[in-house]
């Protein structure tokens, strides 16, 4: 039961884009077509699950024994961008379908801000090893919704007439706060 | 002289980082609840960035092209663990207000994107400059939007009450929803001005900057590119 209100929390009262405020770069950058909004939002679900845990046995067996807990920052971002690079040559060379459609969003995930604070996140709450799994796949799936729905939205909103300042980024930040304001509406529902 | 002056003031106007150029909005629309934090935030941006531009300018010449972004990387990373330190020692409310945001100023597209596109091409003081440049104007932007969103949100500005008793606070500008629209609105009073001048100039209308990620410069750790 607490599994499953940890993972209701973690998609909908905390939705990492539009309650935690990571990610935005890539949420407003890749939200203009909802098949690039797809493959973007796959590649961070698989991404952040892998580096949660491999972070997590980081921090467990190699920096907290070690009292290096100071070092946690840099060791997390070198452990992702090696990760990252990692997880795109073995995707080139065993499975080429899956890396002609995550491949391109694979480099740009080393610098999503998600990827890294969902992991430091897994280590502020204390979770074990099932929770920080469970935990970074719903966020991966959090982000993964909150980036479709955007896109689909854009993607109607092409044919409309707006005001010419306000098209493109500005726009696309408007609506975000709508969908973060409706978002709004599971706080409470678990904490 | 002044070739030292532009660098240094095109992160103040021109490119300003989160309003202009769309880059780092993750810290710009979560520690902007006050201006206190947005400040706050600022002056460790302005630390790591400018810091981070003089290092890399100063090994670009040492350092194998392909695994460029990779050095980029740890000398940002090495600073922000600085900064963290630095804080919990002489700043720890404002270290807990600004939470899990300190240590993510390492992925913050600035930092990488001003290195790759700036320190590592040019020589140390004008990467410096650059780096002050874009951390003042990054600083400047986060704490317009802090104050405006406290001045409503809690009718307050750096603390000191400034709304009369019949004000009512306006909770949303602190939440989520309000730091998305807010952001949004500024960014169209942006476009809004260019257009107005470029109008007044007698040339058409232009949407405005296009966020891409191409602009945070990650793409080109792309093995290849």
């Amino acid at each position: 039961m607490d599994y499953f209100v940890l993972v209701i929390a973690a998609i909908f009262v905390n939705n990492i884009v539009l309650a935690q405020y990571l990610g935005n770069c890539p949420f407003v950058g890749t939200s203009k077509e909802s098949s690039v909004a797809m493959g973007m939002g796959l590649a961070v679900v698989f991404v952040a699950t892998l580096a949660a845990v491999i972070t997590w046995c980081v921090q467990k067996f190699l920096l907290a024994p070690n009292n290096l807990g100071y070092l946690q920052t840099i060791t997390f971002i070198l452990v992702i961008a090696a990760l990252v690079q990692f997880v795109e040559m073995f995707l080139k060379k065993v499975i080429p379908p899956l890396y002609k459609s995550l491949g391109i969003f694979l480099p740009l995930i080393t610098t999503n801000c998600a990827v890294l604070g969902i992991a430091i996140i897994c280590q502020r709450e204390e979770f074990t090893l099932i929770e920080t799994i469970l935990f970074s796949i719903a966020s991966g799936v959090g982000f993964l919704l909150a980036l479709v729905v955007l896109a689909s939205i854009r993607e109607r909103l092409d044919l409309a007439h707006v005001p010419v300042s306000l098209k493109g980024t500005p726009l696309a930040l408007i609506l975000a706060g709508l969908m973060s304001l409706a978002f709004f509406a599971f706080k409470g529902m678990a904490s | 002289m002044s070739r030292l002056w532009k660098e240094f003031s095109k992160g103040l106007w021109k490119d300003l980082p989160p309003f202009k150029l769309v880059l780092g909005l993750c810290p710009v629309l979560a520690v902007t609840k006050t201006a206190d934090n947005g400040l706050g935030m600022g002056l460790a941006v302005i630390f790591v960035l400018t810091m981070s531009n003089m290092l890399v300018s100063m090994i670009r010449k040492l350092i194998p092209t392909k695994v460029r972004i990779a050095c980029f990387i740890v000398v940002a990373a090495s600073l922000v663990v600085c900064v963290e330190l630095l804080m919990q020692a002489y700043a720890y409310p404002l270290y807990l207000q600004l939470g899990i945001f300190v240590p993510l100023i390492v992925v913050n597209c600035i930092i990488l994107g001003r290195a790759e596109a700036f320190a590592s091409k040019n020589p140390v003081y004008l990467a410096v400059a650059d780096g002050l440049g874009m951390g003042i104007g990054f600083t400047i932007s986060l704490t317009f939007l802090g104050s405006i969103r406290e001045l409503f949100g809690y009718g307050t500005l750096f603390g000191t009450q400034i709304m009369g008793d019949w004000f009512q606070p306006v909770t949303f500008m602190v939440e989520a929803p309000g730091a998305f629209v807010c952001l949004g609105l500024i960014l169209a009073g942006m476009n809004a001005l260019t257009n107005w001048q470029r109008k007044s100039k007698g040339l058409e209308a232009i949407e405005g900057p296009v966020h891409d990620c191409k602009t945070c410069g990650m793409c080109a750790t792309k093995p290849g590119a």
